[in-house]
Parts: C-alpha cells; structure tokens; sequence
C-alpha cells in the first residue's frame, strides 16, 4: 500500500531535479537573493550548457575528400590526417571545433562561431603534403610526352581528347614518379632550417623517423646518379630551372637534385633557391604536421551566419512551447483529471528530455528539436491508448481502480509494438548518418525511450495515487 | 454509436486510387526538385539591408563568374536564395562582394555540396528507405504471426504495406507539385519526414491490428467482417486523437518553427493523416475485402 506513496515521492524529487538541472537560471537566483539576504552560502546548482549544433550558433562546416589511393593503412592514414587537422584547427582558436572522420575517406571539419571561412579553408587546406619523386625512365617520360603532344594535335582541331587512349596519362609529370616516401614518414620537428657552409644560402634540413629512414635509403640506393625531386603539394618546391622563382616551370623541369650515393640515417638536405623567409616558412609548416594523405579543397562546405543561427533557435523553441501549451490544453479538455495528470507526465517528460540533452551530452540541432518537438506529440499517444482503454472498462461496469490497472495491461501490447516499429525507423535513420538525420533520430530514439517512462510508469503512479475509490462521486471528471 | 465502415470500402478506396494516382502522375509529369544535398550545387541565403534588387539585376551582376542556370528565389521582402553551380571559396567571396556593390547584404547562409557527395547520400538514402521498408514488413510479419485464422499473418503485413505506399506516395505527389508551383525542393529533412511516417503511419495500422487480433481470440474468429468493424470503432477515438496532438505539434512548427523546419513539418502533416486515414479506411476494409474475396472464391 505505502510503496506507491514511495515511489510517488521518488518520482517527484526527481522530476524536480531534473526541472532544475535543465534551467537552472531562476533557482540560483533564488539561491544568490537567499544567500544575500541571510548571508547564507549555499552553493549554485550544478550548472551544465546545452550543447548548440552550427545551424543554430552559427558557422562552418567542411567535409574533405581524402585521396587515399596510394595507402595501403587507410585507418591508421585518416586517423592520422584527423589529428595533424584538429591541430591546426585548435591553433585557429575556435571554441570546441569537431574534427570527425566520415565513412572511409571523408573528414568533416565544423568550426563553431567561424565568420572568416576563406582564412579557415587557408588554415586548413594549406598544410603541406610532402613526398619525394623518382626519376621515371626513359620510356616512361616519352611515352608521356608523346601523350602531350597527341592532345595538344587534337586540343588544336577542337576534338573531344578523351576519345584518345589512355588520355590521362598527358597529365602525368612526365620525369618524375611519386615514391612512398612522404611527409608522415617526418620525425617529430623533423624539419629545420640550416645554412650551408659554403654558399651560405638557406637549406632545409628534414629528419625522418626509422621507417622513413629505411624507405630514404631504398630510394637512393636505387636511385644512384639519378636525380630525385622534393614536390610539397604537388609542386617542386626546388627551383629546378634556376630562374631564382619556384613555378610551374619547375615542376616539370627534370633539373632537380642529383643523388650522389645511398644515403643512410635517414637525413636529407634540400638546398635551392629559397630565400630564408620561405625556408622558415616552409619548415614550420612541415613540422605543423605534414598531412600523411592528400585532401583536395573541401567537397561540401556549409556556412551559417550567426543570425540565422540565434533566429533558428529562438523560433524552434516558439514552436515547441505553442506546441506543448496546445497539447495540454487538448488533454486537458478531452481527458479532464486523467488529462491533467498525463500533462504533469508531460511536462516531467520535458525536464527529463532536456537534462538528458544536458548530461549525455546531445548537441543539438534544428533537426534535434525538431525530433524533440515531435516527440511531444507521440508521447501523449501511450496516455491516450491507456485513457481510452480505460473509458472503455469503466463503461463495462469495472471498478476504477481495477480500469486503471486494466487499461494500462491492455493497451501495453499496442504502445510496446509500435513504439518498437518508431525506434527501427530511427536506427535506419541513423544510418543515413547526414547531420540532419542523425539529429532528428537520435532525439526521437530518445524521446521515445524516455516517453515510455513518463506516459507508462509515471502517469500511473499519479493515477494510483490521486485516484482513489473517493473519486467515484465526480465520475465526470474521468 | 457504432459505424459501419467496412460498408463503404469501396468509396474510399476511390478516394484513394484517386489521389494516389494523382501524385503518381504528377510525379511522372514534374518530378522531383532535388535539393543541393542530392543533386549538388550551391546554395545561398542572402539579406539585403537596403532594397532587395530586382531578379534580373541579381541574375545580370553574377554573369561574369559563369554560375550556369542562377536560380533566384524571394522568401521574404529582404530574403533571397540563391542556387547556381557548385564553386568553391574564392568564387564564394567574389560573388559576395558582387553583390555587395549591388545592394549592401548579410550572408545567412551559404552551402556547397560536390557532386561525389550528392551521389553518395542519394545511395545511402535509396538503400535506407529499402532496409526500412523491408524491416517493417518483416516486423509486421512477425508480431501477427499468432494470428493465421481467418486471415494469414502475412496478409495483416500486405494491408499495411499497401497503406504505406499511399502515405509516402501522397506526400511526394504533393511535393512534385509543390515544387512545380513554388520551387520546393525534396531535401534531407523531407526524406527524413518521409521515413517517420513509414514508421507513425504502421504505427497507427498496429494500433487497429492488435485490436482485430485481440477481439479475433476473444470472440472467436466467425464474422470476420463485424469483428474489424467493431475493432474499428472501438480505437476510431484513440486514433483521432493521436493524430490531432500529433499534428497540432507539428502546425506549430510549421508556422513558427523558420524555414528549414517549415516543409519538414509539412511533410509530416501530410503523411500522419493519410497514415490515420490509410489506417482506418484502407487497411483494414482490404482485409475485410482480401478476406470475402477469399471466401467466395472457395
């Protein structure tokens, strides 16, 4: 007999807490005007943020397209260009950005509160990727050069290039062939600059790890008398042409470095035309973080001004207040007391939402609230299946007490089948996985989970304990 | 009160084979508009703070960066969108500044979505609302597999099916000529609406079912027909109501909510009533039908 009143009492601490926790604002106010008053010192309540998605802060999303062609460890590779990206991103300064690898070879970068994207792509985008190229061999270079001067034939005449055989072998570097050897083979601030002795020009010093080590000395073992070029994003960053500039001359200039002898220890030494300015450049960049693969620009960018943001949220949470205040008015008149007590489970159900958002926690998204919102709606469908079933007893002639506990039981099998069908639904969504849908599920999923607590458990704690035999003289209130 | 409603089977599903194939011709004449998200592009939201400049003007001062079809549309008196080709973040600002020069503006929003990433959404949407289909089915399947007299479990799972296809196809047909009329384009929130009603419109056919199944072993399982009926009657209440708190949530989004959540919304509306309507008026008069039809044949 008492139990009820037990759990009736847990059920109500609890939801008070959670109504706290979820806006704490106007009790610590209250906490802070007692504290003055009576020079108390009781300590704020445990004061957690909402976790706001971009489209309602504000700010940039970019998803990268990883080139990952050329890697044999394509997790370990994209876990590695996930950290060397998150480490230029928290040097933008940004406050909580998120740097999250999607699918296989995609990277979404998202920049809260960024205005400035053009400077965010730059930041971003410009982190050299390193590799060492191979002299191609003979054949190799003419059978290229060839390719060119067929396409620059037909380029002449207007004709469509792609009909000749393997066309895209004209947009090779005719000289040079990629090696495995690249920038994620660099040591820890592997990179630095020096001057040689003798010209007393820059030159650039790079250290690379044992792996790296053993990979350099294969290539210039095999590589002897032959020349080996340095390219940092697919440009030559030596002036090959001697013309004192580094441009696209140099790319294709097959003047680059000569290796003299195998080279052990993993060190080498570029040397150039680099003025002392770019060589430092150059060096902090690498030692930033060489990407260990290549990303084009950004395959999908999404920016929200900070207006639109502050304006989505304030507007979605208009729509659910309306939202709310229309279904408890419905209950209400519909179901009267029951009515009036699945609204309290409501608006439990509401405060246990919000603290979960706050704890777990759910950023959260236009597509979150709108999920939430909805689930306002389908909370109630338990209550209104339990209610209706309930109708149904009384009419036959049952005791209250016995309807309540009738209904519940039989409209059980109902609210258990399709609410099981709802969360299917949002598992498949889930898989989806695009931002948008991903919210919308995830705070539905929830949503259901948590309304099957408020509109079952406690609604029929509240209907035990306020419905009682008494209540027979006022039928009309059921 | 009690109603009668497998009596009337026939008119409703001419009020359905009316609809359903209006959307589907509507979907063969116009199609869909596929957002950005599916078909690649990109996307501006723009404010002016002075004058909103003429369509034209907007369209002739963007010329130069050869954007392809500029599409130029006013959602509100300062509020443009702006959709043309995919460009990246230079061209991005250029434009920017373009349009600056015209009228002085704010940025809301601008999104750029390449064709690879199009690509592979449309695939993995395909693929979900497949696996969400046959998932449901097979659910159905299973929570009435107890109940094969007197009509087969499977055929409980055919009903609602024929019911889900009319409330997804009703809310397309609707957005084809949405997007015919007012540009609306089919995005990520309209798919996502989509699949919860698959879930909300089985969702409201369970309800009814667990009804019939549970007045089937009550009763026994002689007069078919007026066992559905009364099972209709008896949860006609807990329908209508479900439905209206449902989307009496959903108005006020639609109407409060902003842009981005306003044709969600609509989606929705338009698919939880045709999912009660479809629930009452077509799932079950066709196993009452199936089961006659069945009946007679013997």
């Amino acid at each position: 007999m008492a139990t009820k009143y037990y759990i009736f009492i847990s059920v109500l601490i609890l939801a008070i807490l959670a109504g706290i926790f979820s806006y704490p604002k106007y009790f610590n106010r209250g906490i802070d005007f007692l504290n003055n008053k009576l020079g108390w010192t009781l300590p704020h309540f445990w004061e957690r943020p909402y976790i706001l998605g971009l489209d309602l802060q504000g700010g940039v999303r970019l998803v990268y397209q990883a080139d990952l062609s050329s890697v044999t460890d394509k997790i370990g590779a994209m876990s590695g260009l996930r950290d060397v990206i998150e480490r230029r991103v928290n040097m933008f300064g940004v406050s909580e950005p998120v740097v999250q690898i999607e699918g296989q070879d995609r990277l979404t970068v998202e920049l809260p509160g960024v205005t400035d994207v053009q400077q965010a792509i730059q930041m971003i985008g410009q982190t050299p990727y390193l590799e060492f190229r191979e002299q191609k061999t003979e054949e190799e270079t003419k059978l290229v050069l060839e390719k060119i001067k067929e396409i620059q034939e037909i380029q002449a005449k207007k004709g469509d290039i792609t009909k000749i055989k393997n066309w895209q072998l004209a947009f090779e570097n005719p000289y040079f062939k990629p090696t495995n050897l690249t920038g994620k083979y660099l040591k820890v601030n592997g990179a630095r600059v020096n001057f040689d002795q003798t010209t007393l020009k820059p030159v650039i010093e790079l250290q690379f790890n044992d792996e790296g080590a053993k990979i350099f000395e294969e290539i210039t073992e095999r590589n002897i008398g032959k020349k080996l070029a340095i390219f940092l994003d697919g440009n030559s960053i030596i002036d090959t042409t001697g013309d004192g500039k580094i441009d696209d001359q140099d790319f294709y200039n097959p003047y680059a470095p000569v290796v003299q002898d195998k080279i052990s220890g993993g060190k080498a030494v570029i040397t150039g035309e680099i003025s002392a300015q770019i060589a430092n450049t150059i060096v902090s960049r690498l030692n930033s973080g060489a990407l260990p693969v290549k990303i084009s620009a950004p395959i999908s960018q999404e920016t929200i001004g900070p207006t639109l943001g502050s304006d989505s949220l304030k507007k979605s949470l208009i729509a659910g207040i309306y939202g709310l205040l229309a279904v408890v008015i419905f209950m209400i008149i519909f179901y009267r007391l029951p009515g009036l007590l699945a609204s309290i489970a409501l608006a439990i159900y509401v405060a246990l939402v919000l603290s979960m958002f706050k704890l777990i926690p759910v950023t959260l998204t236009l597509a979150g609230i709108g999920g939430f919102v909805l689930s306002i709606g389908m909370a109630v469908d338990a209550n209104i299946l339990i209610f209706a079933r309930m109708r149904e007893e009384l009419k036959a002639g049952k005791e209250i007490s016995q309807a309540i506990d009738e209904g519940f039981k039989r409209a059980w099998p109902s609210i258990r089948d399709s609410n099981l069908n709802s969360l299917i639904v949002c598992a498949i969504l889930l898989f989806i996985s695009t931002s948008f849908v991903r919210g919308f599920a995830f705070t539905l999923a929830l949503g259901i989970l948590i309304s099957l607590f408020s509109a079952v458990f406690i609604t029929r704690i509240f209907l035990q304990v306020f419905i009682s035999p008494k209540i027979e003289k006022f039928k009309w209130l059921l | 009160m009690y109603f009668n409603f497998t009596k009337y089977s026939i008119v409703y599903y001419l009020i359905s084979g009316l609809l359903v194939s209006a959307s589907i011709l509507s979907l063969f004449i116009y199609g869909l508009k596929f957002g950005i998200e599916f078909a690649g592009g990109s996307k501006m939201e723009i404010g002016f703070l002075e004058e909103r400049p003429g369509n034209d003007k907007i369209s002739q001062a963007l010329s130069e960066f050869e954007l392809g079809e500029i599409i130029v549309q006013p959602i509100s008196k300062k509020l443009i969108t702006l959709k043309f080709r995919g460009v990246d973040e230079e061209t991005h600002q250029k434009i920017l500044n373009k349009l600056n020069e015209l009228s002085r503006i704010e940025e809301k929003s601008f999104n750029y979505i390449g064709p690879a990433v199009g690509e592979r959404l449309r695939n993995k949407t395909t693929l979900a609302i497949l696996v969400a289909l046959l998932a449901i089915t097979i659910y159905i399947a299973f929570a009435f597999r107890r109940v094969s007299k007197p009509v087969a479990s499977w055929k409980y799972a055919i009903a609602s099916l024929v019911a889900l296809f009319h409330d997804v196809l009703i809310p397309l047909g609707i957005f084809s000529f949405l997007g015919r009329l007012y540009n609306v384009e089919i995005t990520v929130p309209i798919i996502t609406a989509l699949l919860t009603i698959l879930g909300y419109s089985v969702h409201d056919t369970i309800v009814i079912f667990d009804r019939i199944r549970e007045n089937i072993l009550k009763k026994g399982m002689g007069q078919f027909e007026e066992t559905v009926n009364w099972s209709l009657n008896q949860t006609l209440g807990r329908s209508l109501s479900t439905v209206f708190t449902t989307v009496i949530v959903l108005i006020a989004v639609y109407f409060f909510g902003g842009e981005t959540l306003k044709y969600f919304a609509l989606a929705l509306i338009v698919g939880i009533i045709s999912g009660a309507y479809s629930s009452i008026f077509i799932a079950s008069p066709l196993l009452v039908s199936w089961y006659k039809w069945s009946v007679q044949r013997k």
